[in-house]
């Protein structure tokens, strides 16, 4: 508005904003749920991915009109209350609006609250989403029949082992379709994060500690695994590939490994949610049985300067 | 101060930090260990790639660091590096002579030998398919190599007296040593494959995988395969 236009001239700048931001949104949200929103990833390869993929949209639903509002407003501004040239005079004073003030209270309010809501409720609903909850997960598959996977982590390298069929362990994961799956993540060394990325998975992997998390495969096909925290000079390559499996080929894959991982399996420790490799008792006795002086069992000399 | 004396003064200035920048990135951050390249040296679809490990490294500065050496195929004589380069499609025959001593591996599933050519290691010229170093003084190191899942747990003396008798001095040429062998394919299409020692051997640093373990050229390495 300028000084030379008079108030009763002045269009209902606030009726067209509100019309073109409600035609806009109206617009973009279903063009992105329909078109964009199967593409976002993480897919829906599994129960957490397949919620993951609907909060990221539902969360653009709701970011897209805000996003639609500011530029709005901005172009609009920019097309219509522009200073004409020559036009030297300052525009006119700013008071409060009581009005706007508190319906744009009410709104942020209200999506903060949904949004909260919202949450929890994925949380709760989705067994935890695909995150860790640690050794004592709150939210668990209502299922007997639950698949654990041990998810262990060590520079550089990860390995899975299944103790329902022995406890064999091995560098290839491959799950079941449809049946509920429990990994156990723990590390051996530094903290490494487990991320399945097709899986919608990601739970820390902390050495001495059993990092629990919950998802169900719902589609075959290959999953990429990343450690997801910076964990040395190989970080980066740190990563593996496992696939999903029909239920009965993965119970045939799991028979065999079992039987033809046997004589490694003899080797390994006992089955355990978590382990100490600083302290290996082997270490000791494979030592004084050689003869040379041990460590008391400690897998380095505890004299070491930098060894805790 | 005159204008073009300012001027010759802020492009030196310029010219300084720009060298001191370049100087860090590529002695520091891009520098890597020389890479052995035995394409040129391979023949009926196959190539020999020989390696030491050391107990430790007295041509550098580091003399207390295990460290893998490759010889160079031309010359025969041992380089400290970790880097080699091999044809795609080939068959590689690898020998790792071992000149250290046993060390426990963390998780025993590392004794398994993977991803060779008849799923079996050679140790002195014996086949075995896998070593269990908890339950005897057997293995020193691994060779490592996940992309391609290659795993070899590498031999070690295993009485006493070797252990407390080994090699010295860097290269080796004497002393305990067992001699591993084994064949792997490399993939028809090129690329780099990092390959590691999964035993952290990097004695006084924290759970021993500082030091040769986070060092380039020591206990860790890359294989490039270099596209036909």
């Amino acid at each position: 508005m300028t000084a030379e236009t008079a108030p009763d001239q002045e269009p209902n700048h606030g009726a067209r904003l509100l019309s073109m931001w409600l035609l806009l949104s109206a617009s973009c949200d279903p063009l992105f749920w329909f078109l964009a929103g199967p593409h976002i990833p993480p897919g829906r390869m599994s129960s957490s991915a397949a919620t993951q993929q609907t909060d990221f949209n539902v969360l653009a639903m709701i970011a897209i009109p805000v996003v639609i509002g500011v530029l709005l407003y901005f172009g609009y501004a920019l097309t219509y209350w522009r200073a004409k040239d020559g036009d030297d005079t300052d525009g006119p004073p700013i008071h409060g609006n009581a009005k706007i003030q508190v319906t744009w209270m009410a709104v942020t309010t209200a999506l903060v609250l949904f949004l909260a809501a919202f949450g929890t409720v994925e949380l709760w609903t989705q067994q935890g989403a695909g995150a860790g909850e640690g050794p004592s997960p709150i939210w668990k598959p209502d299922s007997s029949n639950i698949l654990e996977v041990q998810v262990i982590g060590q520079q550089w390298a990860w390995t899975f082992r299944y103790p329902q069929f022995g406890g064999f362990e091995t560098t290839a994961l491959v799950l079941p379709e449809g049946q509920p799956i429990q990994f156990d993540v723990t590390s051996l060394d530094v903290i490494h994060s487990f991320w399945a990325y097709q899986l919608g998975v990601k739970a820390d992997a902390n050495p001495g500690v059993n990092n629990v998390a919950y998802t169900t495969a719902k589609q075959l096909g290959q999953v990429t695994v990343r450690c997801s925290e910076l964990c040395g000079l190989w970080h980066g390559a740190m990563y593996d590939y496992g696939k999903v499996v029909t239920a009965t080929a993965f119970q045939s894959w799991a028979r065999q490994s079992e039987v033809q991982l046997a004589s490694i399996t003899r080797m390994l420790p006992p089955f355990a949610l978590t382990y100490d490799p600083t302290n290996v008792p082997v270490l000791n006795e494979v030592l004084i049985k050689l003869g040379l002086t041990s460590a008391g069992g400690g897998y380095y000399n505890s004299n070491d300067l930098e060894q805790p | 101060m005159s204008v073009a004396a300012r001027a010759t003064t802020l492009l030196v200035a310029v010219v300084a930090v720009v060298a001191v920048l370049l100087f860090i990135t590529f002695h520091f951050l891009l520098a890597q260990p020389p890479t052995e390249n035995f394409t040129p040296y391979a023949s009926n679809g196959q190539v020999d790639v020989t390696l030491q490990t050391d107990p430790q490294n007295t041509v550098t500065n580091k003399p207390d660091w295990v460290s893998y050496f490759i010889q160079d195929p031309a010359t025969k004589a041992w380089v400290h590096t970790t880097f080699f380069e091999v044809p795609a499609s080939t068959r590689i025959n690898v020998t790792i002579i071992g000149y250290d001593g046993c060390t426990l591996l963390r998780n025993p599933v590392w004794g398994q030998v993977t991803g060779t050519i008849g799923g079996v290691e050679y140790v002195n010229g014996k086949p075995v398919k896998q070593l269990n170093s908890w339950a005897g003084c057997n293995v020193q190191h691994t060779f490592t190599m996940p992309g391609l899942g290659i795993n070899i747990p590498i031999a070690s003396p295993t009485t006493l007296s070797e252990n407390n008798n080994l090699c010295g001095t860097s290269p080796c040429t004497s002393g305990p040593h067992m001699t591993v062998q084994f064949s792997f394919m490399t993939p028809a299409h090129g690329g780099i494959f990092r390959w590691q020692c999964i035993i952290p051997c990097g004695g006084g640093y924290l759970d021993g995988n500082g030091g040769p373990m986070s060092t380039e050229g020591y206990m860790s390495g890359q294989m490039e395969v270099a596209a036909s």
